[in-house]
């Protein structure tokens, strides 16, 4: 579905991503791990178009994303849940979910996305009319994947969804991505809690200082010694 | 004595609403073009100035009825927005604020001498004479009247255009968080070009609205302008409801300083006033508290 090939991208004169190649198949869901500063929101970025990639490609369902114009991206189908949630705390959750649905093909079918996304989360639909930054942690990362699925995307990106927030609260953003699974999206998820991610998707990337150290199934990355050693302290 | 005095005051205060109106209008526009795009715009009033000759040549000139030449002109000064827009702020997006400054101050001279050149300096008017309302012993002018209502409208129509539809949702929106507009599938030069030719659209209004009431000439904007930028700065850049209060709180000062003494001393105070709470208030008067 998602294909990034030997992409370098940075900031200025700072480069963040050095020749990383990744795939992800349709209906799966892949992890990208590592520590912080490790690139991996650049490569989110570079995915969603908010950065272009200095070199390499990227094509999603054969399209040339590099050729996408950036606000037209979402309408391949792919939504990204940023870092930090950045949902407009000012508008109500309503609205934010309003803008998840801004283009034109999202519009038509507000109303029915909008029901989805009440179902999936039915604290949304209690503060429908509520200031989105004034909730808490954990219902604004609700609010935020709400905005991401109400553009009906075949791919959701999803940044760091359990930073920040309370431990028990992990745990509920965690389980939530095991439903959105198992309704047959495809996920590609950057997490820095590598024991958590590791139990919802079914292949990971270790992404160290730029470029991809190693890759495989879950169970392989969990049995890998190195990995063991940095990233779960055992 | 008591009485007359009274019914001079309530005259004064009315009279002041009704300024209000039109002045919130204005402050609106600016507001909007600042909230958004993060711009000043500071020859905003030489946009009504070149809407009231608009006004001027379709009804004197070309002969159209008043309520036919607005919409008209409306559109023309809309035009103009957007034009200011694609060939001024586009370029300069990301040039540093006093660049963006200083061009916007470019054009209100650039604006002013055209005016000059084009229609040259005589004072002119729509020659249309609006009948006087009298109430007890106080009178209203009709034009100050349909000014202030029009304004509403103009006001209450950019409400719900701001509250209903997508793009208003996304003009909200865009302030709130300029970089991820684009993850929502946002053009954000749209949402820019949109939102200049709705401040010109107001500018356009206020022009159809101002022209009843003053003369036109080519430094007519120097009448309003100033004080339309103290208004914006009170209520705090950006900030609609404040400037909305703001425009109030200016008319009043204006109109009953005009009552105690001339019209003149009326704007000395309000500018005072305005230098007073730069000190007491400085990021406006309805400030969030950090």
């Amino acid at each position: 579905m998602l294909e990034l090939k030997s992409i370098d991208a940075g900031y200025g004169t700072f480069q963040a991503l050095f020749g990383v190649s990744l795939d992800v198949k349709a209906g799966e869901a892949v992890g990208v791990i590592g520590p912080n500063g490790a690139g991996k929101t650049t490569l989110m970025r570079v995915i969603s178009g908010l950065i272009r990639p200095r070199n390499g490609s990227i094509s999603m369902e054969g399209t040339d994303v590099l050729k996408t114009p950036m606000h037209r991206i979402v309408s391949l189908g792919i939504a990204h849940v940023p870092e930090n949630r950045r949902l407009f705390p000012r508008l109500t959750v309503e609205d934010n979910l309003k803008m998840g649905a801004f283009m034109p093909e999202a519009r038509a079918r507000f109303a029915e996305r909008l029901e989805f996304v009440f179902d999936l989360f039915p604290r949304m639909k209690e503060r429908r009319h509520q200031m989105a930054g004034t909730m808490s942690g954990g219902e604004q990362q609700m609010c935020a994947i709400g905005r991401a699925l109400m553009s009906d995307p075949k791919l959701l990106l999803l940044d760091e969804p359990s930073a920040g927030l309370a431990p028990v609260v992990v745990q509920q953003v965690f389980e939530l991505v095991k439903r959105i699974r198992s309704g047959g999206l495809t996920v590609l998820i950057v997490e820095q809690n590598v024991q958590q991610v590791l139990k919802v998707v079914d292949r990971a990337y270790l992404l160290e200082a730029g470029s991809i150290r190693a890759s495989g199934s879950s169970e392989e990355m969990l049995a890998n010694d190195s990995i063991r050693q940095a990233y779960l302290g055992v | 004595m008591t009485d007359i005095f009274d019914i001079y005051l309530l005259e004064a205060v009315v009279n002041g609403i009704l300024l209000g109106g039109v002045l919130a209008l204005l402050a609106l526009g600016l507001n909007l073009i600042f909230g958004v795009i993060d711009v000043t715009w500071i020859c905003y009033a030489e946009l009504v100035m070149i809407g009231m000759y608009g006004m001027y040549y379709l009804v004197q000139v070309f002969g159209l009825p008043y309520y036919v030449a607005a919409p008209f002109t409306i559109l023309l000064v809309a035009g103009l927005g957007a034009l200011l827009h694609l060939l001024v702020i586009a370029p300069l997006l990301s040039a540093p604020p006093i660049n963006q400054l200083l061009a916007t101050g470019g054009v209100l001279f650039v604006l002013q001498s055209f005016a000059t050149v084009a229609f040259g300096i005589d004072f002119r008017n729509l020659g249309i004479r609006m009948p006087v309302l009298k109430l007890f012993d106080m009178h209203f002018s009709y034009s100050r009247l349909l000014a202030f209502v029009a304004a509403l409208i103009g006001m209450t129509l950019v409400y719900f255009f701001m509250k209903k539809t997508y793009i208003g949702t996304a003009i909200r929106a865009i302030s709130q968080d300029r970089q991820i507009m684009a993850l929502m599938g946002v053009d954000t030069r749209r949402i820019y070009l949109i939102t200049s030719a709705l401040g010109g659209a107001l500018a356009g209004l206020a022009s159809c609205l101002l022209v009843l009431q003053y003369d036109i000439h080519p430094f007519v904007g120097l009448s309003f302008g100033p004080i339309t930028f103290l208004i914006v700065v009170l209520g705090g850049l950006g900030n609609f409801v404040g400037g909305f209060v703001a425009a109030f709180v200016f008319a009043q000062i204006i109109s009953l300083g005009g009552l105690f003494s001339d019209l003149e001393w009326g704007y000395v105070l309000a500018f005072a006033f305005f230098i007073v709470m730069m000190f007491i208030r400085p990021a406006g008067l309805l400030a969030r508290r950090s």
